[in-house]
């Protein structure tokens, strides 16, 4: 992030949203809302006086709600920019009217509580989307206590627990009690292969992570054990089953092959109970502490997102790429691309290989000053053209679109065009014109008409 | 020709991306499917015009099959709904000029659905052959001369 926000061609807009998207590949004319940070990104000079003297104190987003942050602050550490911005649900000016201690400690004088949001017109060449995804919300899971118990945890959050520069700095304790775990359980499979819960698809990265966090578990508190409820053991990169059998073998994680039908409290303790399918029994666990190996969702706005950008998602909203095998970046409208977990779930190789793709197919898009198409496009005739528009409505493409020309003696004239960097040649134009104006290109009533008779002699 | 030796005619408009690649692979893995059907390859089936259909029957065509993507896979998004929609019309009026229902069908077969493909094409000529061939319009011709 750092690297790019440095780099003279990259502009970074943060905390910022695509309102509109118009125009096609070459010429997209977008509508970017800038939301109001009410500090101004120029004159801070990121010293943190002002989140070090805010007196309101929130949840922290990124720390999964196990930490505090202020009402004027950084969402972490490493963010880029480094300016803070205010929280106008939380901010005492904005819920009381009065505080203002930001703004009279700020030595750069760039708190501004006036400040409104900002709307950029731009052009643009080529759009990659890369929204990512939103974490399962677990608690739809009663038999996990459904967010009753403190102890019961994402892993998300023991990721935060583990880092650091976490709510704990680094050190592995219950949330209850603030003890030490010595026994700890995972869970795998939590809002992933579950068609009850509308998840039927594989998240692709639990099993990973989950290896992963018994490991550091392990390497933090060597005393502790790690019991790991799977469904099956997905690691299909590269060096991965290794890295799961080291897990085991070396840093003596306990794999069950089975599901957790009930978890419940007993004195400070919780009660795993699951199954065990391949010693075929019942088994219960005493655990300190229970991690859920989450999975990963689409975006709660994709669908939106999808709308303004004219491209299809799926039933879970991913973003449908064009083809699966075949054009896994590309979508049906040329010139957006598609990368990381926003099309799929994706871990961190399968996301750093899609971005480097986006940017080679843009950059592949954008060496050259002319475009290669298939000519195979649909032409619409004028002269015979009604304008009743029927065709615009049918285009998936938004091929057709209406222009103005002058005629030779001066009159302004409306007429239908199709945009041929745009059209994808599927004919539904063709089929639908009642006026028998436009023609495919390569596939006209004609053509097939003779391809019909010779079939019918 | 012969009433005994006649052999159905029908047509079928695949589209590139689902079924004709499902005819391909079926041709590819083998499979047998009737020699009665001449296919047309078309970009998509909502690519398909109604008077595709009127002119191959009035040409004395046996039977028309129209087939694409399955729903919601139309490499073009939506043209195999408009196929459908233009399809449930054109349905009335051939029902109302007395073309039986067995000579114009629609499906939806994916370019990996290789045996489905024979085996619709297969279920579709004996659904043509067994009524009979197409003599509405030659016999109208006949009337008319």
């Amino acid at each position: 992030m750092v690297e790019s926000s440095q780099n003279d061609n990259i502009e970074i807009l943060t905390y910022s949203e695509v309102e509109e998207v118009g125009g096609y590949i070459g010429n997209f004319e977008v509508k970017i809302r800038k939301k109001a940070r009410l500090v101004d990104l120029e004159k801070c000079t990121g010293c943190g006086t002002c989140y070090q003297k805010c007196p309101v104190k929130v949840p922290s987003e990124f720390d999964m709600e196990m930490g505090m942050r202020k009402a004027i602050y950084v969402p972490f550490p490493q963010a880029v920019p480094n300016v803070p911005v205010i929280d106008k649900e939380h901010c005492r000016m904005f819920t009381k009217g009065k505080c203002s201690i930001c703004q009279k400690l700020c030595q750069a004088d760039a708190i501004d509580y006036e400040q409104e949001d900002e709307i950029i017109e731009d052009k643009f060449g080529a759009i990659v989307v890369a929204t990512g995804y939103d974490l399962f919300d677990a608690s739809v899971y009663g038999e996990y206590g459904g967010g009753r118990f403190k102890d019961v945890i994402s892993g998300l959050q023991l990721e935060r627990l583990i880092s650091p520069s976490g709510p704990t700095g680094g050190h592995i304790i219950r949330p209850s009690d603030g003890k030490e775990p010595k026994n700890v359980v995972f869970i795998q499979c939590v809002g992933s292969r579950d068609v009850e819960k509308g998840r039927p698809y594989c998240s692709n990265v639990c099993c990973m992570y989950t290896a992963k966090h018994a490991v550091l578990l392990k390497e933090h508190l060597p005393e502790v054990q790690t019991n790991i409820f799977y469904m099956d053991i997905r690691s299909p990169g590269k060096n991965y089953e290794q890295f799961v059998q080291r897990t085991m073998e070396q840093f003596g994680a306990l794999y069950i092959r089975g599901r957790v039908s009930k978890i419940y409290q007993r004195g400070d303790k919780l009660i795993v109970k699951g199954a065990d399918t391949l010693a075929a029994c019942q088994v219960e666990v005493e655990a300190d502490m229970v991690v859920l190996a989450t999975g990963i969702t689409a975006r709660h706005d994709s669908k939106e997102v999808a709308t303004k950008l004219g491209i299809p998602y799926d039933e879970f909203g991913f973003f449908t790429e064009l083809h699966p095998k075949l054009a896994p970046i590309e979508t049906v409208t040329s010139g957006v691309f598609l990368t990381g977990a926003c099309q799929a779930p994706k871990d961190i190789p399968d996301t750093v290989a899609s971005a480097s793709g986006a940017a080679s197919k843009v950059a592949a898009l954008f060496s050259s000053d002319r475009m290669s198409m298939a000519p195979l496009v649909s032409t619409i005739d004028t002269s015979v053209c009604s304008m009743c528009k029927a065709c615009m409505e049918v285009c998936p493409y938004g091929a057709i679109q209406e222009e103005e020309i002058t005629l030779r003696d001066g009159t302004k004239k409306k007429q239908l065009t199709v945009l041929e960097s745009v059209c994808h040649g599927c004919g539904a134009c063709v089929s639908t014109c009642k006026s028998s104006c436009i023609m495919l290109r390569g596939m006209t009533d004609e053509q097939i008409f003779d391809e019909l008779m010779a079939v019918a002699q | 020709m012969e009433e005994s030796n006649w052999e159905p005619k029908v047509i079928g408009f695949l589209c590139h991306w689902c079924s004709y690649a499902g005819a391909d692979l079926s041709g590819s893995a083998r499979l047998e499917y009737p020699h009665n059907i001449r296919i047309i390859r078309i970009p998509c089936s909502g690519r398909v015009d109604p008077m595709f259909i009127l002119r191959a029957l009035q040409n004395g065509v046996d039977g028309v099959l129209v087939s694409g993507c399955h729903p919601g896979d139309c490499h073009y998004q939506s043209g195999n709904f408009h196929a459908r929609r233009k399809f449930a019309v054109i349905n009335r009026l051939l029902k109302y000029v007395g073309i039986e229902p067995e000579r114009v069908q629609f499906s939806w077969v994916a370019a990996s659905e290789g045996p489905k493909m024979a085996q619709v094409i297969k279920e579709f000529v004996e659904g043509v052959r067994k009524v009979g061939p197409n003599r509405l319009f030659k016999d109208e011709k006949k009337d008319g001369e």
